[in-house]
């Protein structure tokens, strides 16, 4: 490759660049980053959402040029990376769940795109990061809530897919729960789809018949079941308390911020490099944390939970990590 | 007996009820559309687009019959693009089936993200309500599992009333049924074979969006993408199961809901902690084929099904 023009004549043009861009759309867009994000899902399903959050967050900042793809098929996956990839962005954040080792090809062919991907494995080099919502210490808290909460002592959980990060939390939640409650038992039951609400409220309306008195809601649709039901539920990943008031006891909050913006600070200073971004998602590192509706839960619970909490965050207690499927107790 | 116990319960009777409304509505459209000789497999676009209408337009005012009536319309709309490409313009009806079902999903879609481009959870409207009807209600076993129903629940129930009337007891029925099993016939006797195919396939359309309305006005308040989840095509099978008869197809549309509502229950007993869970979520389907095998050999089709028919050929 031939290379011409001296290191004066680049600046000046870069110079007159960006004073034309400063000129049409603010000084900051000259540093912005190019960010595509392409989600499997629409951007309201709570997983997702915070992805998207935490890049519309960081957009307007003004640290990145944000656009997305939504809905995308996993089928069709692929070829929307390709393009953004062959478009000129610099990161890609998405989630592989359905096409880990395709996903990881596209990423060699483009060795300047910069991959942020939400992936069961691991990352590869030179380019290819993952994350993914390691959420399981206040999951694990706001199952010590509902182990307080009950009274039958039975706690339904109703999941989308039986895949290691579901399953992670679920597991989290159960120990949670039995620290406080020994005698708890766990009702199991998936959808096998991530996006069937109505589905997902009969499943929970099954448990509560069978005398599930808390639900653990990984999905939407759990909470209307407690609310029609006069139950209580423990919401995940998002914070549902405004839309079922009084029924939400605690919440495991996700936080995508601090992996988007170690990665977007990466990309800026030209040290994007293939890792396992996971750790942002702990407590630790403002990627998790814990909601409670103070006045829903017994006050011993209240105090029991908060020590756990600050042990979590001083790294004294480690929440196990297990990724098998949760099953029903006898 | 666990099993027993959950067969002899009040819920599983009235989540089965439930979860067959919107497969009643389904199948009684398709069944409508296929007596008059059309297939429409649209139906799953169709669903889509009568729960995306109905919700967004009791989102925007409309007040909740006002929504069934746009869901309804949505429906109806689509089932004349389907009409006028199968009926009159005789094109395969199965490739322009599938064409409204693509077209109706990715436009409901479209609409829904430009009408709310910037939620970030999903809108809810205020949903039917459980019917509480004095004494009736209150009755046992009869009471939740009938009259603890949501009103689009005793909307199926009427329409499987209205439908056989029509297909059995009217004049109407009797053209509609010919023009399905030989339309020359029908022409012979000065009745337009185009008007009624057309008018089948638009109402046969209008209950199935009501199908898909049923799930964002009552079995839940609001409208996610991927939602109808299948529920479209499991109404074309029905139909085959019920041998196109609306008492048959009721029944249908209750077993699968039975087997649907069993599973899940079954799922939290000692049973599911020992069979993976997908056995689970595959029985109403793997149920389903046994019982069509059985009844489907006995299945008496209208004649013309998937027979374009033009003036004038033979």
């Amino acid at each position: 490759m031939k290379r011409t023009g001296s290191i004066s004549r680049r600046l000046m043009i870069a110079a007159v660049a960006a004073s034309g861009l400063a000129l049409s759309a603010g000084a900051a867009l000259a540093q912005s980053i190019k960010v595509a994000a392409i989600y499997t899902l629409p951007v309201e399903q709570q997983w997702i959402s915070r992805i998207h959050q935490a890049l519309n967050t960081a957009k307007d900042r003004g640290d990145i040029e944000y656009v997305f793809s939504e809905n995308v098929a996993n089928t069709d996956y692929e070829r929307v990376m390709r393009e953004y990839a062959e478009s000129g962005v610099q990161l890609i954040v998405g989630e592989v769940f359905g096409l880990e080792r395709a996903a990881r090809k596209v990423a060699k062919d483009y060795p300047e795109t910069a991959f942020l991907m939400g992936s069961s494995f691991g990352p590869v080099g030179p380019n290819f990061s993952v994350f993914d919502n390691w959420i399981h210490e206040p999951s694990y808290l706001s199952g010590m809530v509902a182990g307080g909460a009950t009274k039958t002592n039975i706690i339904g959980m109703v999941g989308g897919y039986a895949i290691p990060e579901v399953n992670r939390l679920m597991n989290a939640f159960m120990e949670g729960a039995r620290e406080v409650n020994p005698d708890v038992r766990f009702l199991v039951n998936f959808l096998d789809s991530w996006y069937d609400p109505p589905k997902a409220k009969e499943s929970a309306f099954a448990m509560m018949d069978a005398g599930a008195d808390v639900m653990f809601a990984e999905r939407f649709g759990v909470s209307d079941a407690a609310v029609e039901r006069g139950m209580k539920a423990v919401g995940n990943v998002v914070d549902t308390s405004g839309d079922y008031p009084s029924t939400i006891l605690a919440s495991a909050l996700w936080h995508m911020e601090p992996t988007i913006d170690k990665a977007i600070a990466n990309v800026a200073a030209g040290t994007f490099q293939a890792a396992d971004y996971g750790q942002y998602s702990f407590m630790g590192f403002g990627g998790g944390s814990l909601v409670m509706d103070e006045s829903l839960i017994p006050a011993e619970t209240v105090t029991k939970v908060k020590e756990y909490q600050s042990e979590i965050m001083e790294g004294l207690f480690r929440v196990n990590v297990n990724d098998e499927r949760p099953v029903s107790d006898k | 007996m666990d099993i027993l116990q959950i067969l002899l319960s009040d819920s599983f009777w009235a989540a089965s009820l439930r979860i067959a409304t919107p497969l009643i509505f389904g199948v009684l459209g398709a069944l409508l559309c296929e007596k008059s000789g059309v297939l429409n497999l649209g139906i799953e676009g169709i669903f889509v687009a009568g729960a995306m209408a109905g919700w967004l337009a009791v989102w925007a005012g409309a007040g909740l019959w006002g929504g069934v009536l746009v869901a309804a319309l949505a429906g109806g709309f689509f089932g004349l693009i389907h009409a006028i490409l199968t009926v009159p313009l005789g094109l395969s009806q199965h490739v322009s089936g599938l064409g409204v079902t693509l077209f109706a999903t990715s436009s409901s879609y479209f609409i829904y993200r430009t009408a709310l481009p910037n939620v970030s959870s999903p809108p809810r409207i205020e949903p039917f309500r459980a019917l509480d009807i004095p004494v009736l209600s209150d009755l046992p076993f009869v009471g939740p599992v009938l009259f603890q129903q949501t009103a689009m629940t005793w909307l199926a129930l009427g329409m499987v009333a209205l439908v056989w009337y029509v297909l059995e007891r009217s004049s109407l029925g009797v053209a509609l049924k010919a023009v399905g099993d030989n339309p020359d016939s029908v022409d012979a006797q000065g009745l337009s074979v185009y008007g009624l195919r057309i008018g089948a396939v638009v109402a046969g359309s209008a209950l199935m969006a009501l199908g898909g309305a049923f799930l964002t006005m009552s079995a839940f308040d609001a409208f996610f993408f991927g939602m109808v989840n299948g529920r479209g095509w499991i109404s074309i099978a029905l139909v085959i199961f019920a041998s196109w008869r609306p008492g048959k197809a009721l029944l249908g549309a209750l077993l699968f809901g039975a087997f649907d509502a069993f599973q899940v229950r079954l799922q939290t007993t000692d049973v599911g902690a020992l069979v993976p869970g997908q056995i689970f979520l595959m029985a109403p389907y793997i149920l389903s084929i046994i019982a069509l095998v059985i009844v489907a050999r006995k299945a008496d089709y209208p004649r013309a099904l998937l027979t374009p028919w033009f003036k004038g050929q033979r």
